[in-house]
This record gives structure tokens, C-alpha cells and sequence, in this order.
């Protein structure tokens, strides 16, 4: 048995987990970094799933990565270089198309070519919800404070909140309340009328989350979206070149230059607990180390049940951990293709192609698919973000040969009878199946395909039931509630140990806040 | 992908420079020659004739079409005699300018409205409970303006109209070489000059045969950057450049009142309830914070400035559009959002909000310019615009 003396101990070599060790780092701080897969990532990850082929195997976009992360860490020269989509298309069933382009004019003239009205509320639409982003955005950077509380840190962050929120012209406070209680479909209802425009729009509402687009609370994940076109970093919405596993490794190289030190295959058995204090981590290999704090970038349920145990933690703290609700709603399709998909709207190699495309044709679409996953069903036709990073990063496949990554929801954990191997290739097909529709090569186009089910997830990547953000984003378990009322600030009843991945505030979606507030939160404790 | 006007198939083979310009979505010549200058010179001297087609055009008929546009514009459309057009901003319910354009009565109930921005979703939401039909005819319209002192009689070459009569900021339907075009006495250049609406079909017949009548009279194809020279002269402000439309501003101070783009003439309070009225009446009780005014920068000083550093005085060969701060005493006290050489005038002038105080007639200022990479100021004054008002534009 050897023991080692570290300020910090990363559990899990995630994105957030990376940088949280590279502002841990950055403050002169000893930091280990331990990832049980033999490469750092977690679920921004990228592998070379078939030979010539690479794929960001699970999460694909880039949108919401803050961009003080990327200054701080300096993470373009650590390889960060993202490649902007531009665009997205809803292919129709009766063989149009909806786009939306980047360029205005363009976007324009597209919408108008649906609804003249549309086109115009598309505008101001955009300018509504970048002010209310921009409403909002400022809570993302805080430590969130819990309005229970009456301790004068808690009181001033409610102060700064309240006054902040007294600032906001009343337009914006009414929309900011409808935001917060209605559902995608009806707060859309109020500005659109072209049914794909509402459908695409409203699906940024659901992903992730076993919900659809008129459950209530939905239309603030909307607002979600609009934050990353925000910040400062001209055009963050697009793929990282060499998949989203370079993000990582470009964090993971922020770190080790900051002097953390990252070990791959070092799986983490517990947390050792001495005096009801955190101590250290045992290592499956038997290894212990020892730290002055231990810092978790796993979910709440496999960081509080797993690797630390319920006995250490009052019962109303693992009652809550208990309620944290998980249930995955998505899964992806990863495709080997010989040749471009062509879509029946769109049949020849264009611009499109290199944005996302989007099967949502209409809001009933959606829910009719969320239908299914309330009863315990994939959807028989799912929802599915698609994107075919090969043409914007000729790396990803062989010259000639493409990538296609297929987000489809819904594909719920709690899947009636079980994940077996037979029902996810039923997956798989329900997925190339429904795509087959619109583009009618693409059977003929499939070299080789990748099936991953949350069951997949939870069991490659250890996400609690597949869910990617960690737990759902959903208004009840967000800001001074994730993951636990009074446990929203990264600390935990537990001395010594702390939370620093997506299932803490804000969330998840690559952004890596969750990892710079944890830091911020331990160097304050005084780490 | 952008949209080429109607008269794209002769404008093309004319754009010797390749310098082209977005508008509202459309490709429109910047220049046609290399330099924009005789394009410039033909609007003042002879004739110019412009592509307008981009403008966003709507259509408003029906036994409450005067009662839709007195409710969403400030100025009175119920008292407009027909064949009568008139220019006017508009403003959302907190008296902020949202766009401007001009309303063409064509009938007792046939209205048609032009606008910079697109205004169809404004249009509808105001028509609400009236007996109205909009239509977006934006693309059913094209439009040329013919704008010089020779442009009428061209125009008395090729069409039935009765021109002689037909006052500044009137319309008349025409035939022209045949083709049936409504032509008014407006434009954007603040000279004689005549806008000429057709049915896209008839686009080339009637650029042909402009061409063709107005050779001998010095007609001059002249595309946006002449254009823009000519309504600074004129004293004439441009959405997205000097002012913010209240639907795009993402901050209060963005936005502007009639009052304080020096169109308090077109806020009529007498009229019945329309859109920021009692707002605009607060803002007409309070006088402006601010007013546009026009600036002369004065030449001594600015050849001084280049003087000092051993060059001769250097001016702008096209207008700018930026935000050039203005001081008294090196206080900030505005700022200029358009300006150029006025090769006519020859003058320096810009177009510029300065804070009210600062607004009267010969007040001085200093305007920020660049000489050799440094920030200094050179005088100005405020000057009363329009800086170029010819008889023969109302004559």
C-alpha cells in the first residue's frame, strides 16, 4: 500500500473534472486527477470506433463551453479549435425543408418563404431571449445563493441576485416569468405559426430530459440555448475539430502545463472518510491516496451511494440524493457512411449538409415521440439532432467517407422489460428507419453503426441512468436546488469533500462551469 | 441565397467596378464605375437613375385602411388627399422611432406604405378588429427613382403623365412606353426626381426605354454610394446608421423619439389615439434630450491638423458610417453617425445627435478625426440642415 500526500484529488477525468484540477492547479494547488477509463474525457470523448473512422462518441456539439475557460486555460493553444455550424435544416415529410441560416438575410428570405410573420418574429424572437440570456447569464457565474440561508454570504449573493432582477425592464421580467411556467410549445404558440420552425425551436427544450414540448418548465431550457451565442467567443456553437474529445484532452493539457498530475486507468473504489472528515481515495488496484480534499466530478448518486456510502451522510441529504431524478431520455446512432446522405428535400451535397439537421417537422411530432417514453418505449419515430462532423474535419473518416452523428430522443433508461442487446439494435433501426424517410439512401450508405442506449452510457461513461447533464435540467433541480437544497455550492455534508460535475449548478452541456464555481468554491474554503 | 431586383439582367453588365452592396437582402450596385463620382454629379446636374427595389412595400386596403395607419403613425393619414404621399416615422407604445417610410394614398381606401424594415407582423398586430387587407407586395413592385434636374424631362419623353402639375410628394398613374407605372415626386436625394413603380414583368422594357430617352439628357446609372452622398446633403437620416429602431435597440439609450431625430413636425398630438401617443405627448411637454443636427467641420482647422504632421488636408472620398464623438471643451456632447465631402457644397458635413443645449444653430464643437493614427479634433459647427435644398426639388 503506498500513500501519497496531495491538496487535491479529482475523482473522474471528465471535462469538468479537468477544470476544476486546471484552476486548482492554476492557484498552486497539488492536484491528482483519477480517471478509471484509459483515457480522460468522460462523456467528451473521442475515439476511433471503427477503423478510419472517429467519432465524438457521446456528447457532439460545442455550445455553451464558458468562455472565460477558454481564456483562463488558454485552451486554443492547448488544440481547442471549434468549427462553427452554421446552420440547421428540418427536412419535411412532404418533401420541403425549414432552414435556418446564420446569415440574416438569408434566414430571412428562407422563413418568409413559410411565414412572412415568422420570418419577422424570428428577429424579434432572437433579441427577446438574448436580452433574457443575458438577464440570466450572470447567475451561471455565481456560486448560487440559497435563499434559505440567512448567513451573510448567502444574504449579499440574494441581494445581488434581487437587485438584479429589479434592473430588468418589465418586458423582460413578464417574459423571464412565462419562461420559467410555461412549456416550449405554448410560450412558441405566442410568437410562431410555421410548425417546423416551432418544433426545431422547441426541441432545445427537451434534450436530455424525459420531458416533452408541452410539458411545463420546458421553455426555459430554451433560453439555455441562446446562452452560448452570447459571450464573447465569436461563434461557439459548432463541433471541436478532432471531435469533443479534444476538448478534454485541450483541458487535460491546460492542466498538466497549470502541474496536476492525470491518471488514466485509476479507478476509484471509495472515498475514504476518517473522523467524518474526507481523507483520500482507495483505488481498485488497492492503492490509497491521501488529500486534503476530495473533489467528485461523478453525478450525485454514484458520488453520495457508490463511493462515498449513505452511513456517512444524514438520512434527509440521502433521502434527496434519492429523489434526484436521472432518467435518461436519449441515446445516439453513430454511422460509418460510404457516401453523403441525400436528402429528399435537399438532394444534392450542399451547404446544408455541414450544419445540423433536424427531424422535428412538427410539435406533435415531438410529443407523439415523448408519448412513447412516458409508457416505457423508445420512440418509434424519435426526435434526432444530426450533424456529419466529417465535412467540416476531413479527419474523422477516410477521404471520401463521412461521419454522421445522431442524437435521438427518446430513448428512456427505464425502458419497458429492460436495455437488452436486441432492443437497442430495435433502437437502432427505429432511428435508421425513420432517417431512411427523409433521405432514402442512407441504408445503402452505412458501413458500419455504433447503437448506444442510456444503458450504454451509465455503463461506459458511469452516468446514473445514462442521463447526460447528470440529472435532468429541469427548473426543480436547478441553480440553489442541484443537487440538493443547502448542498448547491459544490460543498457537501461531508468536510473534505466536494462536487464539481454537471449534476451540480449550472448543469451540463459542455460548459465546464460546473468545474471553474467548484474550484472557486474550495480555494475559498481555503483548499 | 441573396435575391437580385428585377432590373439585375441590366444592372449587371453596367457594374464595371464588381462593387456591390447588400439591401434588404437584395444585391444592389454600390457603383457601377470605378469611382462613384459622375454617378454623384448626375444626380445634381443631370439625371440619375437608381434601382430602388428593395424597399419593403405594403399594400393596406379596406374601409379601415386610414384608420389602421392613423392608428400606427404619428402623422394624420385620415386628411391625405389622394394621389398625395407623405413621409413619415413610426413609433412603438413608448413613442420609440421603429422605422420610417412614406404612405401613398392611391384611393379613398387603397393606401400603400413603404418602410426600410420589414413591417408586415407590425401592420397585422395593429389591425386587429379593423376591416383591412394587408398585403406584402414587396416583391411585387419594383421601383426606380429617376432623381436630377433633367429627370421630368426625360420623363415628359416617355410617358402620358401630366408632370408639369404634379407637385412635390404627389403620385399619378402612367403609361410608360406603354406599360402602365404609378410615378411619384419623391426620392432620397433632396433634388427634382421621380420614383417610377411597375409590375416586375415590365422591369427591362422600362429601364430600356428610361436609357434610351434619357442618353441625350445625361441619364447616369448610379448605384448606393452616390446615393448616400446625396441624401447626407439632403439632410436625410438612414435606418441602422443614425438611428436604432426601437425593435432592434438592446439598451434604452439605443433609442430615439421623433423629437430627438428632428421630426417633432410629423408627431401630430391633435389627432385621434395611435401608437405612443401619450408617450410622445409626455416627450413633447419634456423637450428633447437630444437632437440630430446637421455639422460643417471647418476646413481651416482640419487643414491645420494635417498640417501640423506635413501633409495637406485629406478627405473622405466616400461618406462614413460610424460614431465620431463631438465635444465643447473636451467634453463629449454628441456624436456624428454619417458624414462626407460634399463635392457640390464643398463642404465637410456630417449628420449628428448632440445633446439639446449643444443643438442651436453655429453652436461649436469639435469633431474627432484621425490624422496620421492620432485622435484630434477639428472644429465644426452646427449648421441647419438640409445642407443642399434646390428650388427645383419643390418647383
Amino acid at each position: 500500500m503506498t500513500t501519497r500526500q496531495y491538496d487535491a484529488i479529482v475523482i473522474g477525468g471528465g471535462h469538468n473534472g479537468l477544470v476544476c484540477a486546471a484552476y486548482l492547479a492554476r492557484a498552486g494547488r497539488r492536484v491528482l486527477v483519477l480517471e478509471r477509463r484509459e483515457q480522460v474525457g468522460g462523456a467528451a470523448l473521442s475515439a476511433e470506433v471503427f477503423p478510419g473512422f472517429t467519432f465524438s462518441v457521446f456528447s457532439y456539439a460545442v455550445s455553451l463551453l464558458r468562455p472565460e475557460i477558454i481564456r483562463d486555460l488558454e485552451l486554443p493553444r492547448h488544440g481547442l479549435h471549434i468549427l462553427p455550424l452554421e446552420s440547421t435544416v428540418t427536412p419535411l415529410a412532404d418533401g420541403d425543408y425549414l432552414a435556418q441560416w446564420s446569415d440574416h438575410d438569408q434566414n430571412r428570405r428562407e422563413l418568409a418563404r413559410h411565414s412572412r410573420r415568422d420570418a419577422e418574429a424570428y428577429d424579434e424572437f432572437g433579441r427577446l431571449l438574448h436580452l433574457m440570456a443575458r438577464a440570466v447569464k450572470p447567475l451561471l457565474a455565481m456560486l448560487p445563493p440559497d435563499p434559505t440561508s440567512l448567513r451573510p454570504r448567502d444574504l449579499m449573493g440574494l441581494a445581488r441576485l434581487g437587485k438584479h432582477l429589479r434592473g430588468l425592464e418589465a418586458e423582460q421580467f413578464h417574459a423571464l416569468h412565462k419562461l420559467l411556467t410555461m412549456s416550449s410549445a405554448d410560450y412558441l404558440d405566442e410568437w410562431f405559426e410555421t410548425e417546423a420552425l416551432k418544433a426545431t425551436k422547441a426541441a432545445s427544450g427537451i434534450i436530455g430530459t424525459l420531458l416533452g414540448p408541452r410539458s411545463p418548465g420546458t421553455a426555459y431550457v430554451l433560453l439555455h440555448h441562446y446562452m452560448g451565442e452570447l459571450d464573447g467567443v465569436f461563434r461557439a456553437w459548432g463541433l471541436a475539430k478532432g471531435g469533443n474529445g479534444s476538448v478534454s484532452a485541450a483541458i487535460a493539457a491546460a492542466a498538466r502545463t497549470l502541474g496536476a498530475e492525470i491518471r488514466t486507468s485509476a479507478p476509484v473504489a471509495r472515498v475514504i472518510v476518517q473522523g467524518r472528515r474526507a481523507v483520500g481515495v482507495a483505488l481498485e488496484s488497492g492503492d490509497e491516496m491521501r488529500a486534503k480534499v476530495v473533489v467528485s466530478g461523478a453525478d450525485p448518486g454514484r458520488t453520495f451511494l457508490e463511493l462515498l456510502g449513505a452511513e456517512h451522510l444524514p438520512e434527509d441529504f440521502v433521502a434527496a440524493i434519492r429523489r434526484f431524478r436521472f432518467r435518461g431520455a436519449s441515446g445516439k446512432v453513430n454511422l460509418a457512411l460510404g457516401e453523403l446522405p441525400r436528402f429528399t428535400a435537399l438532394p444534392e451535397a450542399g451547404p446544408h449538409l455541414r450544419g445540423a439537421i433536424s427531424i422535428s417537422p412538427s410539435v406533435d411530432y415531438l410529443e407523439r415521440a415523448y408519448d412513447a417514453a412516458k409508457y416505457g418505449e423508445f420512440s418509434p419515430r424519435p426526435y434526432m439532432d444530426i450533424v456529419i462532423p466529417s465535412l467540416l474535419d476531413p479527419a474523422m473518416a477516410p477521404p471520401g467517407k463521412h461521419v454522421m452523428s445522431i442524437f435521438a430522443q427518446y430513448a428512456p433508461y427505464g425502458l419497458n422489460g429492460g436495455w437488452t442487446d436486441g432492443r437497442r439494435e430495435a433502437f437502432g433501426d427505429a432511428v435508421i428507419d425513420t432517417l431512411s424517410e427523409y433521405a432514402p439512401n442512407l441504408k445503402g450508405a452505412i458501413l458500419h453503426r455504433q447503437v448506444i442506449t442510456p444503458a450504454d452510457i451509465e455503463r461506459m461513461v458511469g452516468l446514473t441512468e445514462g442521463n447526460i447533464f447528470q440529472g435532468e435540467l429541469t427548473l426543480q433541480q436547478m441553480f440553489f436546488l442541484r443537487p440538493v437544497p443547502e448542498w448547491a455550492r459544490y460543498a457537501t455534508p461531508v468536510p473534505g469533500l466536494y462536487q464539481c460535475g454537471a449534476g451540480t449548478h449550472p448543469g451540463g452541456g459542455v460548459m465546464g462551469a460546473s468545474g471553474r464555481l467548484a474550484a472557486r468554491a474550495i480555494l475559498r474554503h481555503g483548499a | 441565397m441573396l435575391r437580385t431586383t428585377p432590373f439585375h439582367a441590366r444592372t449587371v453588365g453596367l457594374c464595371a467596378s464588381h462593387a456591390w452592396r447588400r439591401w434588404a437582402g437584395y444585391v444592389v450596385a454600390s457603383s457601377y464605375e470605378l469611382s462613384h463620382e459622375h454617378e454623384y454629379h448626375a444626380i445634381r446636374s443631370a439625371a440619375a437613375l437608381l434601382d430602388v427595389s428593395p424597399l419593403f412595400k405594403y399594400s393596406v386596403r379596406g374601409r379601415d385602411a386610414a384608420r389602421l395607419l392613423d392608428r400606427v403613425v404619428p402623422r394624420y393619414v385620415g386628411r391625405m388627399e389622394i394621389g398625395q404621399v407623405l413621409y413619415t416615422p413610426w413609433c412603438d407604445a413608448a413613442g420609440k422611432v421603429l422605422d420610417d417610410g412614406t404612405i401613398v394614398r392611391l384611393d379613398s381606401n387603397v393606401f400603400r406604405m413603404t418602410s426600410a424594415d420589414p413591417g408586415l407582423r407590425w401592420l397585422e398586430a395593429n389591425a386587429v378588429g379593423l376591416d383591412v387587407a394587408i398585403e406584402d407586395a414587396s416583391e411585387s413592385i419594383a421601383a426606380l427613382a429617376l432623381q436630377g434636374p433633367t429627370s421630368r424631362s426625360i420623363l415628359r419623353e416617355v410617358c402620358d403623365a401630366d408632370l408639369g402639375h404634379l407637385k412635390y410628394f404627389r403620385l399619378t398613374a402612367a403609361r410608360l412606353n406603354g406599360v402602365p407605372v404609378t410615378i411619384s415626386r419623391t426620392g432620397y436625394t433632396g433634388d427634382l426626381g421621380y420614383e417610377i413603380w411597375l409590375d416586375p414583368g415590365d422591369a427591362l422594357n422600362v429601364w430600356d426605354t428610361l436609357i434610351q430617352a434619357g442618353t441625350p439628357y445625361g441619364i447616369t446609372p448610379a448605384g448606393m454610394l452616390a446615393l448616400d452622398l446625396a441624401r447626407i446633403e439632403a439632410g436625410l437620416m438612414l435606418i441602422d446608421v443614425d438611428y436604432v429602431s426601437a425593435r432592434k435597440a438592446l439598451i434604452p439609450d439605443q433609442t430615439s423619439t421623433p423629437f430627438e431625430l428632428d421630426l417633432g413636425w410629423t408627431v401630430d398630438l391633435e389627432k385621434a389615439n395611435f401608437v405612443g401617443k401619450r408617450a410622445l405627448a409626455e416627450a413633447a411637454k419634456r423637450g428633447p434630450a437630444w437632437r440630430f443636427v446637421g455639422v460643417e467641420v471647418d476646413w481651416g482647422s482640419l487643414d491645420q491638423l494635417y498640417a501640423d504632421v506635413g501633409l495637406a488636408a485629406q478627405l473622405p472620398a466616400t461618406t462614413w458610417r460610424a460614431s465620431v464623438p463631438l465635444r465643447v471643451n473636451g467634453n463629449q456632447v454628441g456624436y456624428a453617425t454619417s458624414g462626407g465631402w460634399s463635392p457640390l457644397l464643398k463642404k465637410y458635413i456630417a449628420l449628428a445627435h448632440v445633446e439639446a443645449r449643444h443643438a442651436a444653430p453655429d453652436t461649436n464643437l469639435e469633431m474627432e478625426v484621425t490624422v496620421e493614427h492620432r485622435p484630434v479634433h477639428a472644429r465644426a459647427r452646427v449648421v441647419k440642415k438640409p445642407f443642399f435644398d434646390p428650388e427645383r426639388k419643390r418647383a
